[in-house]
Order: structure tokens, then sequence, then C-alpha cells
């Protein structure tokens, strides 16, 4: 067993492995300072739900508290290991500033209340508007991290109940994208990868996919492989000098917002060269010639202009694409959140379409997920999808949905898409939404143009709901706040990027009166007297199992099937990838092995948009195309941002998520290890930019786009010239200015444009111009950890290097559990 | 030839259609998709003109390469109208009438189109024909997006 600084070294000790070989376990542990593996009390089954690899684990629980985490030796998705989130975040579950009871808005301040009261205002509200306006005015906002059971019940009475359209996640914000892009390649979500096509692949293709910081096990995962023998080849695209770009054989630094015109080039190189499977593409696709026709427009040469890339390069990434035996293609946020983000992630696809890289070992596509629940939100019909990927401009679906919550098909509102979160808030600003429950998320921080959301959810005609376990930022701002409990403090199931569906048990009771979100949900339908067309109570179902039970009945026959699941199958042994039934008892690692899709027109989850402009495909324009239910070709062609850099903005800013925080810090900002080890907001530019500029490393700066300003401490880092990068963590909560800026703002977004992508409505938060400016020299370096992307550019002193704090050693053994998996 | 009045028409409907997606892009700054989108969509019309114009000196026409210039002083009165009317109901009336009369003015449009095409196959010209095959479709999609978003935003409009 060795002792090991897990911020200092956020991977661990490598295990190499070779080409198709088992990955070795290695089982990392964490427990509270004093106490040993001896003293816990019972170990108790959960998941990772603080970013989305789906890392399987056991909570220490010791005197009805929770004590520590040891990773799962038996589970597929990490053999075992932990990240430092994983390692750490737990203990932000015992904060003292946890919410325990139910708060009020009393003459403009939030006073303690009873659930009674609490949720008795919330119910007469949603009547009176239900009365006065009807199902339009009520908007709910939830997050990526509650559970199945919890999203069901809340897509079922907001669609089913309420018969409200306006249902999302904040999803939206990091995987809408992902879903999106599958859709428009398969006519349905689900992702052709698998976890295990790191084991097989020759080449890893990583398209703004910093799995480093972002999985940092399915990372340790890719380094095992390049420590081993035959290692695969990685491309990487990333603006940014992250640890990925270090590890790559060909880096790509693409200027922000020119993904789709790289793409292009590349599939122009593979398709020019005959890199093509031709025979899978006339057995399982439809539409090869548009997307022929398309890139012929893109040659390197022009390509190279538009992204500022060598030519040479994007010739070398597709040489090594286009000779790969088992190509695995992941994307993530510099794709999903940049410029025509769509577009760009459906030519990911097109290129494992077109090699015939699908549904083999080694071959596949992950469209990956930013967050735990990401995938559960997208199925449940809480991001606005309706349940178990229905069809909502497909009327049978519509019926079968009504069939199995026993109501009128007129009840549930199909006349359009799903409204997304920013379109909510725009109609929070016309004061046509009237009332806006926002669950699990925040909102005041994490959305664009902060002064314009802020502005927004502080009228007085917006009633404002928050169910969250701390005083955030968008709490602060709330109307009726509601406690909730959080992960080892109740039960569900949730399912990662690859399909795998793990259950997480309740080890110990939430704080004072906090409750699990799924008995908030229950509460509420139950107390607005939510009917079936029978009469009976809409939500039939009580505990998280019934809930789960209920669930699988909505997905029987859909593509996620979950009939074969149970939650006694969950217990004691791994995690089970979907569609798991009585066909695939086992659950499935590989969907569309025979090159046959879920994109039959009858069955398909979607008819698809235009990927420029998002307007909806036409059911008989859909069926024309592909009748026999293939792999749908798109192409399309390279727009620019609507945002470009000039005169008084010479930059572009470029926001996104870091190793040691997640989201806007609620847990990981309570966590000492993590805080400490990126305490505050940096601001990254290169060299030959801080140069130009006379910044130096640790000087105070302001950087400002047209809509505010941000002050930072400068890190000079390997990012591309003429880019700045901020983390989107940091807030307000913490600070004196309780819910917004006091005095110079810090959180990212204050910065960034409202807009989106128009097939996803995934907003952008990857291209605004902007400008920086030095304020002040600094005392020393800036406090960006240098363990990752934010490294400094050149050497420095060993000083600066990111080290843990004592209670950061996890322990790591390799021999646990024999290796049996 | 009665030909060269299509050109001209054609021109003249392009031209006028890029304008209207401009117009209503300032009128509905608040409304982000809209707002950017149009812009994108009037990028294609303003193209359209150019490519119209550049054919036409085949037939004898001299048409105005340059689409039609936009007054600066109005673009900012209407995007500062949309920014201080974005809270008020009426501003989604609005919408739906733009939208429908963008709708209406694409399949104009796109009706020219089809008459330039079967001009075009008529006089055997290649060029002419290719130009429609490359414009025609955008200007589908454009109409199919004012169809979409008036679907999209009517019911919130119309019952809140």
């Amino acid at each position: 067993m060795a002792r090991v600084d897990r911020i200092a070294e956020p991977w661990g000790t490598r295990t190499p492995y070779g080409t198709g070989g088992d990955w070795p376990v290695r089982v990392d542990t964490h427990l509270a300072e004093g106490v040993a593996p001896e003293d816990v009390d019972r170990w108790v089954q959960t998941a990772s739900l603080l970013h989305s690899n789906g890392d399987a684990m056991d909570i220490a629980v010791k005197d009805h508290r929770i004590v520590g985490v040891r990773g799962r030796a038996v589970d597929r998705v990490n053999h075992g290991r932990l990240g430092p989130k994983d390692l750490y975040g737990w203990q932000a579950n015992a904060s003292p500033d946890r919410l325990t009871k139910p708060l009020i808005r009393e003459s403009g301040k939030l006073v303690e209340t009873d659930w009674d009261t609490a949720m008795q205002r919330i119910v007469d509200k949603s009547k009176a508007l239900l009365a006065e306006q009807g199902a339009s005015a009520l908007g709910f906002y939830t997050t990526g991290q509650l559970f199945s059971e919890e999203y069901y019940t809340l897509g079922t009475l907001a669609h089913g109940g309420i018969g409200t359209n306006h249902v999302d996640g904040n999803t939206r914000l990091c995987t809408a994208t992902a879903g999106e892009a599958l859709k428009e390649s398969f006519g349905c979500d689900g992702q052709p990868g698998s976890y295990t096509d790191v084991d097989h692949a020759d080449v890893i293709a990583l398209y703004g996919h910093n799995v480093a910081e972002t999985q940092t096990v399915l990372w340790t995962r890719m380094l095992d492989r390049l420590a081993g023998p035959n290692p695969p080849k990685i491309i990487c695209v990333d603006p940014r000098m992250t640890p990925v770009a270090r590890a790559a054989t060909v880096h790509l630094a693409p200027r922000p917002g020119t993904n789709v015109a790289l793409m292009n080039g590349i599939l122009h190189e593979i398709i020019t060269n005959g890199w093509v499977d031709r025979e899978y593409i006339e057995a399982h696709t439809v539409g090869y010639p548009e997307l022929e026709k398309e890139v012929r427009n893109y040659p390197p040469a022009l390509v190279a202009e538009i992204c500022g890339v060598p030519a040479e390069q994007i010739t070398e990434a597709a040489g090594i694409v286009g000779h790969a035996e088992r190509l695995l293609s992941t994307v993530l946020q510099g794709f999903y959140q940049s410029n025509q983000a769509t577009a760009a992630a459906v030519q990911v696809n097109n290129v494992n379409i077109i090699r015939g890289m699908l549904g083999k070992p080694g071959c596949g596509i992950l469209q990956m997920n930013g967050q735990p629940t990401a995938e559960n939100t997208r199925e449940c019909g809480a991001d606005g999808d309706l349940a178990a990927f229905r069809n909502w401009s497909n009327d049978a679906h519509i019926q079968d949905l009504a069939r199995v919550w026993n109501i009128d098909p007129m009840s549930i509102p199909h006349y359009s898409p799903p409204t997304h979160v920013m379109q909510m808030m725009r109609y929070a600003e016309d004061g046509s939404i009237r009332m806006l429950w926002v669950s699990g998320t925040n909102p005041a921080v994490s959305l664009p143009e902060l002064a314009r959301i802020r502005g927004i959810l502080e009228q007085d005609r917006l009633f404002l709901v928050v169910q969250d376990i701390f005083l955030s930022e968008t709490a602060q701002l709330a109307d009726v706040v509601l406690p909730a409990a959080t992960w080892g403090e109740k039960t569900g199931t949730f399912t990662n990027a690859d399909r795998t569906v793990h259950l997480a048990e309740r080890a110990v009771d939430p704080p004072g009166e906090a409750r699990p979100d799924l008995e908030i949900f229950i509460d509420y339908a139950h107390r607005m007297g939510l009917q079936d067309k029978d009469g009976r109570p809409l939500i039939k179902w009580h505990d998280p199992e019934s809930a789960f039970e209920a669930w699988k009945e909505c997905t029987r026959g859909r593509p996620c099937d979950y009939t074969g699941i149970t939650y006694d199958k969950l217990r004691g042994g791994s995690g089970i990838q979907w569609p798991c039934n009585e066909e695939n008892p086992d659950g499935t690692e590989r969907i569309y092995a025979d090159g046959k899709f879920w994109a039959h027109p009858e069955y398909c989850e979607t008819y698809g948009r235009d990927l420029i402009t998002g307007a909806p495909v036409d059911p008989t324009e859909y069926k024309a195309l592909n009748p026999e239910g293939k792999a749908i070709i798109k192409a399309a062609e390279y727009m620019p941002p609507h945002e470009l850099p000039s005169q008084d903005f010479p930059f572009q800013l470029i926001t996104g998520r870091t190793l040691y925080q997640f989201h806007t810090r609620t847990k990981t900002g309570r966590t000492p290890e993590l805080q400490a080890a990126a305490p505050d907001v940096w601001v990254e530019l290169s060299a030959d930019d801080a140069g130009a500029y006379g910044i130096a490393e640790g000087d105070l700066a302001e950087v400002e786009t047209p809509r505010g300003a941000v002050r930072a401490r400068v890190r000079i880092s390997g990012i591309r010239n003429g880019v700045l990068f901020l983390p989107f963590h940091y807030g307000y909560w913490d600070t004196k200015g309780g819910h917004q800026p006091d005095g110079p703002g810090r959180a990212a977004n204050e910065l960034t444009i409202t807009d989106w992508d128009a097939a996803s409505k995934q907003p952008i938060f990857k291209t605004a111009a902007a400008r920086i400016t030095r304020i002040s020299g600094g005392d020393g370096p800036s406090p960006a950890p240098t363990t990752t992307a934010s490294a400094p550019a050149g050497e420095f002193a060993e000083g600066a290097r990111t080290k843990g704090i004592l209670s950061a050693l996890a322990d790591e053994s390799m021999d646990a559990a024999g290796g049996a998996r | 030839m009665k030909f060269g009045l299509v050109l001209e028409e054609m021109h003249r409907s392009e031209n006028d259609l890029a304008h209207h997606l401009l117009v209503i892009s300032e009128r509905h700054k608040v409304d982000h998709e809209i707002y950017h989108l149009a812009r994108d969509l009037a990028r294609w019309s303003q193209q359209h003109v150019r490519d119209i114009a550049d054919i036409a000196k085949n037939y004898g026409q001299d048409l105005d390469p340059e689409p039609r210039g936009e007054a600066g002083l109005m673009e900012t009165i209407r995007e500062k109208g949309s920014e201080m009317m974005g809270r008020r109901p009426e501003t989604g009336m609005m919408l739906l009438r733009d939208l429908r009369e963008l709708y209406l003015k694409a399949c104009g449009v796109s009706a020219d189109w089809e008459l330039l095409a079967q001009a075009a196959q008529g006089m055997k010209d290649k060029n002419l024909l290719a130009l429609a095959e490359k414009c025609h479709p955008q200007t589908i999609r454009q109409m199919k997006w004012a169809n979409g978003k008036l679907k999209e935003s009517a019911t919130q409009i119309l019952v809140s």
C-alpha cells in the first residue's frame, strides 16, 4: 500500500498494460484523519457525483457519519481508482453551513419556516398562476446531479401533470450538444462507445476534451495505455496546452470558434485520400454525397488560414485518423460550448462513420457528458426531451407516453420543441414565465452574461423557488428555499457517459430537516392534486425503488431499456450498461455493433434539425431521406463566430472547468484539500501576449468584454496566442458580495455572451471578444494550479509546484481484492 | 426576352429579404437566437445579391452588386428600442408579425428561384442553373427557419 499526495499527483501511480489487456486494479482510499479501515462501521455502495466518469466507490460510515471513500475494485468503469474530487469531495456534505430548514421571503428577507408553510406557499402560487395564465407561466430548471428516479418524477409531474413545456436541466450547459449530435447522426441519443475502447484503440482522438481534468480516472486509463506496450497515438484538439496536448502525437490548437472548418479539413483529407470504408457507407448510411461535396471546399491550406493551424498538422492528424485500425473519438466542451457546437460534434461522428469505426472493440464515439447524471436528464425527460427518448413530433410516441402515465395525450405539451433554459430566461424576462423552480443548480453564476441573469432572477414579478443544499448565489434571490439532501444521504441510480448504470445508496441521514429531492417532488405533486385520467394520483410511487420500477416501465421497448435492471442486481456487483432487458440480461457493451441504428422513422427520438438554422426537420422529409433508419451523415459549412476580435477587444476569451473544482464550487469550495489547490480565479495568457502587454506572472489584470469585467491574477501558460482563459468556478457566495460582485467581478460569466448553438441550444461560452489590462504587480505566482493545463509556460520554482495540504495523502493498493473484477 | 425582368425582380427581392432579416435582428435584439441567426441568414441573401448582379452582366443588366446598405442610426435606434421594450409583453406580438412577414418574403424568393431555374433550363445556361441550385436551398432554409421560429414562439406568446 502506498500513500500518495493526490493533489500533487492527480492521476496517481501508473499500472501499465498493453493493447486488449485488462486494466489492472488499483484501489484508492481516503479516510478522515485518525480513522483506520478497521474502524469503519459500514461500507455503503455508490458512485461519484462530482464529474461524469461514473467512478464506483464505497462510502465509509462510522458513528452515523461519512468518514471516507474507497474505490470499487469490481467496477467496470474505474477498477478501484478514484480522482481527487472523489477522494476529498465527500467532506462538503458535513459543512456547517448546509441548509437545514426551509426558508421563505418575508419583508424582503429570507427567514426560517417549516415544510408545510414553504410548500403551501409554492402550491398556492402554482395554482393561482395555473388559474390565471395556465401552464405557460411555470418553468422548471433542474441540474445534472439528481438521480433518475428524481428526474423521472420531475419530468412526469411537469410534462404530464402541470402540462408545461418549460422543463430543462443545466445539462443544457454541458451536454446538450452531446445528445443533439448523437440524435443528428443516429436518430437517437445513446453512446456508441464504451470506456473499454480505451483498452483496444490504436488511435484516440480527443476533440475539445480535456479528459485529464474533467474525467481524471478515464485519463488514468489512457495514461496506463500510454505507459504500456503498443501505446495508442493521441490526437488532441485544444487551444490550451492541456495534459492531453502534452501527451499527444499531434496537438492542433485552432483559433476558438473554428472547429467546423478544422473538422471539414480533416474529413477533406480522409475522403480525398480514399481512407473510407465504402462498403460500410453503402450498407449503413445516408447522406455521404453531400459530405463529399461540402468538404471539397476545405483543403488544408484554406483550413490552416481559418483555424490558424499549420496545414501540415492538419494533414498529419488526418493521416493518423485515416490509417487508424481501431479509432476512439471523444468530444467535450471545447466543441460543445463553442461556435457551431452541434455541426462540429456531428463531423466527429462522420469521421467514425465513414471509416466504418463503430460497434467493434476500440472503435467508438464518446460524445461525453460534463456531469455525472447528464445522461439521466436526457433519458428521463427532465431536460425537455420526452421520457425514454420518445419523439415529441411523433404522435404515436406521445400516445404511448400518455398510456404509460394514464393521461390524455393532449395533456402532454408537444406542439413545439421543449423550451431550453436560455429561452426560459427570456420568457422570465418578458414576464410570461412567472414562477421558476430551480433545483440543484446555480444559474446566477453558471449562465452567460450574469448582470442580465441577476436582473431577471431579481424581478419582483418572478416567483423563484430554489431547492439546494447550500444558500447558493441563486438561493439568495429566491422567494422560497427548500433544503435538499444530497449524495450519500439518499438513494437512487444514475448513468455515466458510456451507459453504465450505478446505484447510489443512502449512507447517513441528511442534516436537520433536509429532504431527498424525490420526496420534495412527490410531496409537491400530491399537494397540487395532480391526477391521472381515472382520478388516481399521477405519481404512483413513493420511494426510490418504486420510482425506479415506474421508470423501468416507461423505458420498455425504447433504446434506453432498463427493464432488466433491479436495485438488487446493481447491489454488490458492478455497474450495468443499458439496454438491459430480456434479450440482453447483463446489459450491452456496444450498441450499433451490427450497423443497425435506432433511426427508423417510427422509432427514432427525433427527425433532426438543420445544423445551421436549427429548424426542425419535417417528418415527411425525414422519412424520404432515411426510410430504413440508417446512420445519417450530415455536412455543414463553416460560419464565423458571432463575436469576433476587434481593435477594442483584440483577444478571444474561453472559459472552462479545471481539475480541482466543480461547477460553482458548491461542494469543492468547501473541501479543504481541493479549495487549497485552486483557491481563487486566475486568467491565462500566452508568453508572447504577456510580453506584448507588459504583463508578468502573478500581476493583477482586468479582463473585459462588452458585457462586464473580471479581475484575476495572471498565469502565463501554454495557451494559444490571442486567447485568454478563465476558469468558470468562482462566484460570490464566499465573498462579501453574497450573490453579486462587491467591487470588481470574479465570475467568468460576467463576460460571456448570450448566444447559443441553434441546433442543441447549448450556450456558447468560448468565443467572446475580450481585452486585458494590467492593474498592478503581484507578490508571487498566480493561484492557478501547476499540475494541469494552467501549468506555467516555462520553468518554475519547486516551491511554486501545486502540492496537497497534510490531509491530502490517500492510499493506493495494487493488490486489493486480488484484482478480481 | 422578359428574362432581364426576372433577374431584376430577383435582385430586388433578395435585397429586400436581407434587409428584412437585419431589421428583425435589430428589432428583437433581446431575443438572442433571432438576433444572431437573422444576421447569419441575411448574409446568405446578401451573397445572393452579389451573385445575381454578377451573372446579370451576361444578360446586359447593370445591377448593383452591393447589397442594400444599413443606416447606422436606424440600426442603433432599433436595437436600443428593443432593449428598452424587452420586458414588455407587446414585443411578442411584434415578433410573430415580423416572423410571419419574413416567412412570406422567403416563400416569394423561393418562387423566384423556381422561375429562374426554369428559365435557365430553357436557355440551357449551366452557370445560371448552378447559381439557382446553390442559392435556392439556402432560401428554403431561411423559410423553414422562419416557420420553425413562428411555431416555436406562438404558443407562449398567444396563451400567456
